[in-house]
């Protein structure tokens, strides 16, 4: 288990109790099991109680735990004879993305995500998974490459934006950004997005444009992070608490709102409590889109991809509302 | 698809950008101007060039041919899929400010002589920001473009996605650049005007990807918020950085174009793409 997060320290001071006894079970040679027992289920009921209603707020802090694992922590757990490809062929390399070509149960498939550093040296290199234009210029030159080659496309989101700085500017971020949301609308083979922790505005969306789009449990996808929603909107980013819960963030609310298409559940207590089950529970709901996605051709592909985004919207006319 | 149709541009203005009264001061050079005057001008400072931000419909007036605009969708509004506290209030409000639905006025109409649709972006509206009614109406012309076989042109002028509608909001954009392109892969021509401001989740969807990229003069255009970068490079940026001349520089834009030119550019590619192809280009995809 990583680093507790403020709403865990109940379970860990029990934890600490069960600790504390068995120590002495052991050294004092006297039978405390009873107690042991009733301690542990105590803490069964609690972290039922705890994670199985979470707040969105809470969500956020697991999607942000530093231990959570990211795109290169699944990759090995998910596919086989994995070969990064590097660089946008313009630019440069962006390591805040990864990009590359693997198997997923035999099959060749493209595999792209964004990637923050597992340690602060790694953070820095990677820029903290904030992408620059490259980056996704990167992730572009992949998807055309695996439409070319009739492979299926596998995306995983994991940014807190992309980065707003000088050099991504003059490179054009937005225009990065707006022609994968272009290109991506028109590919001919399956896409499948995977928000795996945090999935910030254009910056996640650019890798976003799936057939379908999964979540895991605690991870958040918002067209801002709750801090900027709240500056924005209440001019304190104190309230991001308060944004978390507005802006309709976490993965239950958007399979509600209609927006994304599964919600992945999560190991108990969140991804980073073991990666490797977390892995099965990802490759189960991946095997499942495919299959899915399999059914269709290019076109209807294409064409599904495209509904599915034409139809999001929520409006009304003048003439209706006074009607109702 | 339902179309109010009118046959004029409406006279009322939108944007209170616009200046009301007798005289006004530049908020650049400071210089003092017969409102008159000004408008005669198109509302830019004859003394150093200021692009005043331009309503929806006084941008309607100024480009198209008299009394050829039909205006589009004109009774959409949104609605509050969030339960925003106060959203529609301000939405209320605003509507009473522009004489706009929406922040986006869309339709089409001639420029001199040649058809075309068009999307109209009011920063007077909350600010131009997009949500659903914004991505829903630019998605409706660009369709109505593709079916008509004649070009679109988008004047952005927004701050962004709207944070109200949350998620629905950053889905526009991907709305909306997926129907440019099926236009673009039918060979549509799709012209894109940036006007102050074209920032966040506009200028990184439809804003970015015209076949031609144009700009006002001294318009703000970018991705991230001016004080977000200083805050995350911890340095001060140049004074120009972000305009439609950095921009240009930059290699992002074909051309800034000052708005006493801009009817006559928009005519002059029209006119270039109608050669050969009443359609306004009918040939391969992009």
């Amino acid at each position: 288990m990583g680093p507790e997060l403020e709403f865990e320290k109940p379970i860990r001071e029990i934890k600490d109790k069960i600790a504390e006894l068995k120590r002495f079970m052991d050294e004092k040679d006297i039978d405390l099991s009873g107690e042991v027992g009733k301690l542990e289920e105590r803490l069964v009921a609690l972290e039922k109680e705890t994670y199985g209603k979470l707040s969105p707020w809470e969500r956020v802090q697991i999607a942000r735990e530093f231990t959570r694992p990211t795109t290169l922590d699944y990759i090995p757990l998910l596919f086989k004879d994995f070969l990064e490809c590097h660089g946008d062929r313009l630019f440069g390399d962006d390591a805040a993305v990864v990009a590359g070509i693997a198997k997923f149960h035999g099959r060749p498939v493209t595999i792209i995500g964004e990637q923050r550093g597992r340690d602060t040296k790694e953070n820095i290199r990677r820029n903290f998974g904030m992408p620059h234009p490259e980056g996704y210029r990167k992730a572009l030159r992949m998807m055309k490459q695996a439409n070319k080659f009739h492979r299926p496309i596998i995306t995983f989101i994991d940014t807190k934006g992309a980065f707003p700085g000088k050099a991504a500017e003059e490179r054009g971020q937005s225009e990065a950004i707006a022609r994968n949301l272009y290109e991506m609308s028109g590919l001919g083979v399956p896409v499948i997005s995977v928000v795996i922790g945090e999935g910030a505005s254009g910056g996640a969306l650019a890798i976003g444009v799936g057939n379908q789009i999964l979540m895991l449990e605690n991870s958040w996808y918002s067209v801002i992070s709750p801090e900027g929603a709240a500056a924005l909107l209440w001019k304190d980013a104190g309230q991001a608490e308060k944004a978390a819960e507005t802006m309709k963030i976490t993965g239950l609310d958007l399979k509600k709102l209609g927006i994304i298409d599964k919600l992945i559940p999560e190991v108990l207590g969140g991804a980073h409590h073991d990666p490797k089950k977390q892995s099965e529970l990802i490759d189960t709901a991946l095997s499942a889109a495919l299959t899915e996605l399999d059914k269709m051709n290019s076109a209807e592909l294409q064409q599904q991809r495209r509904l599915k985004y034409r139809k999001i919207g929520d409006f009304d006319t003048i003439e209706n509302q006074t009607q109702d | 698809m339902k179309k109010k149709k009118y046959a004029t541009v409406p006279s009322k203005r939108s944007g209170q950008e616009v200046p009301e009264g007798i005289v006004m001061k530049c908020p650049k050079c400071k210089k003092i101007m017969y409102v008159k005057e000004l408008k005669k001008h198109l509302y830019v400072c004859q003394s150093c060039g200021y692009h005043y931000p331009l309503g929806a419909f006084d941008r309607a007036a100024m480009i198209f041919d008299e009394d050829t605009f039909e205006e589009f969708d004109k009774d959409m509004i949104s609605e509050n899929p969030l339960q925003f506290p106060n959203y529609m209030n301000k939405l209320d409000k605003d509507r009473k400010k522009t004489g706009l639905n929406e922040a986006v006025l869309t339709g089409k109409g001639k420029i001199e002589g040649f058809s075309a649709a068009v999307a109209i972006m009011d920063k007077g509206f909350r600010m131009g920001s997009m949500g659903s009614v914004v991505g829903e109406k630019i998605t409706r012309v660009i369709e109505y473009a593709d079916r008509q076989h004649i070009p679109v042109i988008i004047f952005s002028a927004s701050g962004g996605a709207r944070m109200q509608e949350g998620m629905l909001s950053l889905m526009q954009m991907a709305k909306t650049s997926a129907a440019l392109k099926v236009f673009g892969e039918h060979g549509g021509l799709y012209i894109s005007v940036m006007t102050h401001p074209t920032t966040g989740g506009v200028s990184a969807s439809f804003a970015s990807l015209g076949d031609y990229n144009f700009a006002e003069p001294g318009a703000l255009i970018g991705f991230a918020g001016r004080r977000i970068i200083e805050q995350t490079i911890g340095e001060e940026l140049p004074k120009d950085f972000q305009t439609a001349e950095f921009l240009l520089e930059h290699g992002q834009l074909d051309q800034v174009i000052p708005r006493s030119k801009l009817k006559h550019v928009l005519a002059n590619v029209l006119s270039i793409h109608a050669e050969g192809s009443a359609a306004g280009g009918s040939g391969t995809g992009i």
